[in-house]
Formats: structure tokens, C-alpha cells, sequence
């Protein structure tokens, strides 16, 4: 058991920082290095939209990510107080993005590889997304006996 | 992020160090785009041998260069990609428009130039 609560502002350089401290929080628990590697991509991909949509690339807004670790695996939550979506069913569809030049993938990563995504969001508030990682411990067995 | 380049015959050959996400995406296709233009009438083969990590900013790189030179008839492909960007770039269809070498053998990657 173990939580982590950090705070950080909504810069490109902290993307990168967010998927360490996830990745090092993941290697506390059973997760093959193959999971800690979906669930930075995971993280990346939520850290960079609080950054990139939420705050439209503003350097002085607060994004939240909080993860917990239980015997079951890994919940992680990643909140901004921008400017949040209008139709969050819309926004999780494949391929849809709201910059043509951006490819609509984010949600799709962050679907694939946690086990149960929610987003919750308000119009001029912000953004949360929570997502969780189950340890598939039989997985990790085998891959230990290798 | 570094970027460092070759040209191999018809191959413009970009050797990549780094994550690719949010942070390095802009910078890179910079770097890209200026190799583009100024080797015209070259293919681009995007070393990745070095770079562990690829999200849907970096992927965005990739697939805005290969449209980019698809459109002038060439080529763009991958070389040295590891299994976890192997399985960012399958999921994300690229591996169907776009040719993907795996991991090369250790020694016989063309020694970079800048
Ligand atoms: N934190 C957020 N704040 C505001 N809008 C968001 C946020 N996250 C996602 N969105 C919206 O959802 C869309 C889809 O997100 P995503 O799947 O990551 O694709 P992309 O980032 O390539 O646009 C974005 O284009 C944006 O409109
Ligand atoms: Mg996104």
C-alpha cells in the first residue's frame, strides 16, 4: 500500500517526470516491466492533455496526479482545472481529436492499456481522469520462473 | 532528445536518442522537416534504436512526416524499434502504412553523423 500526491505546472518538461515517479511508484508492486511501460505511456498520454487541451498549452496551470497502490494494483488520477471538455463521450471516441494536426489517440492508449478508464469533466473548471492497472499476478509468475 | 543524421546512398538516416512525447515532438519535427527539404530527393529512415519511449505526440511526429513525404513519393521507415514502441506503433495501425525494423543486430548500426 502506498499513495503519492504531486502537484506540478503545466509544462512539456513535467510530462516526462510524471511517467518516472509512475513508473517507479509501479515498481513497487508486481508489475512486469512490460505493464510499467503501458502505464507511463498511460500517464504520458493523460499528462499531456491536462497540459496541451486543458490548459491550451499555458504554462501556469496546476495538474494533479495522484496514484495509489493497493494489493490489487494501481489506481492513477490526473486532474486539471482548465478549461474541460464539452462532450466527454465525443472526446473518447478513436481518432477524434479537437486539433486536426493531433491524431485522437490519447484516450485510445489510456482504454488499451489500464483496465477501466473514467473521465470526469466541466466546462470552465477542469478535467479528471482516473484510471487503474490490475497486477495480473499469474502473468507475473511465469515471467519470473523464466 | 538528440538528432543526429547520415546520408547513406539514397537514405537520409536519422538517428534518434531520447523519449519522443510532448516535450521533444516540436523540436524533432523541426529537425525533420529541415532534413526533408534540403535532401530532396531522398527516402527517410528514422533510427530508433535508442529511444524507449514513444506516446501519441511522438507517434503524431512520425505519422505527419510520413503524409509529408508519401505526398512527394517517398518513402519514410523505422529501424531499431524496440518491442514496447513496437506495440505503441501496431496499436495505432502505423505499422500497416509505414516499414518497421526491429531491433538490429548489436554492431551493425551505421556509426551516426551530425
Ligand atoms: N484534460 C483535457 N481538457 C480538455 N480537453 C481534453 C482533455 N483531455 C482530452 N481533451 C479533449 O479530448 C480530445 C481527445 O483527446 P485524445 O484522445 O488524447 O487526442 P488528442 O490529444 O490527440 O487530441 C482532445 O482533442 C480534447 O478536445
Ligand atoms: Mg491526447
Amino acid at each position: 500500500m502506498n499513495r503519492v500526491e504531486m502537484r506540478f505546472l503545466s509544462l512539456a518538461d513535467n510530462v516526462g517526470l510524471a511517467r518516472i515517479a509512475a513508473a517507479a511508484l509501479a515498481g513497487q508492486a508486481n508489475f512486469s516491466i512490460h505493464d510499467i511501460e503501458e502505464i507511463k505511456v498511460a500517464v504520458s498520454e493523460a499528462v499531456s492533455n491536462a497540459i496541451i487541451h486543458g490548459y491550451e498549452n499555458r504554462p501556469d496551470g496546476w495538474v494533479d496526479l495522484i496514484m495509489e497502490l493497493d494489493q490489487s494494483g494501481m489506481t492513477i488520477i490526473v486532474e486539471d482545472a482548465g478549461v474541460g471538455i464539452a462532450d466527454v463521450e465525443q472526446a473518447r471516441e478513436p481518432a477524434y481529436s479537437k486539433d486536426p494536426e493531433r491524431m485522437g489517440l490519447g484516450f485510445v492508449f489510456m482504454e488499451s492499456f489500464m483496465h477501466g478508464l473514467e473521465v470526469e469533466s466541466t466546462l470552465g473548471r477542469g478535467t479528471q481522469v482516473r484510471m487503474r492497472r490490475f497486477v495480473t499476478l499469474s502473468g507475473e509468475l511465469s515471467r519470473d520462473a523464466q | 532528445m538528440t538528432i543526429m543524421h547520415a546520408i547513406q546512398g539514397r537514405h537520409v538516416r536519422v538517428t534518434l536518442r531520447g523519449d519522443l512525447d510532448l516535450k521533444t515532438a516540436e523540436p524533432l519535427r523541426d529537425a525533420l522537416d529541415k532534413l526533408v527539404d534540403r535532401y530532396r530527393d531522398k527516402n527517410l529512415v528514422l533510427d530508433l534504436t535508442e529511444v524507449d519511449f514513444v506516446d501519441s505526440s511522438g507517434l503524431g511526429v512520425i505519422l505527419g512526416r510520413y503524409r509529408r513525404l508519401s505526398a512527394q513519393g517517398r518513402q519514410i521507415s523505422l529501424a531499431g524499434v524496440k518491442p514496447s514502441v513496437r506495440s505503441i506503433l501496431e496499436l495505432a495501425g502505423v505499422d500497416s502504412i509505414i516499414s518497421i525494423g526491429g531491433d538490429p543486430v548489436r554492431g551493425q548500426t551505421a556509426a551516426p553523423k551530425s
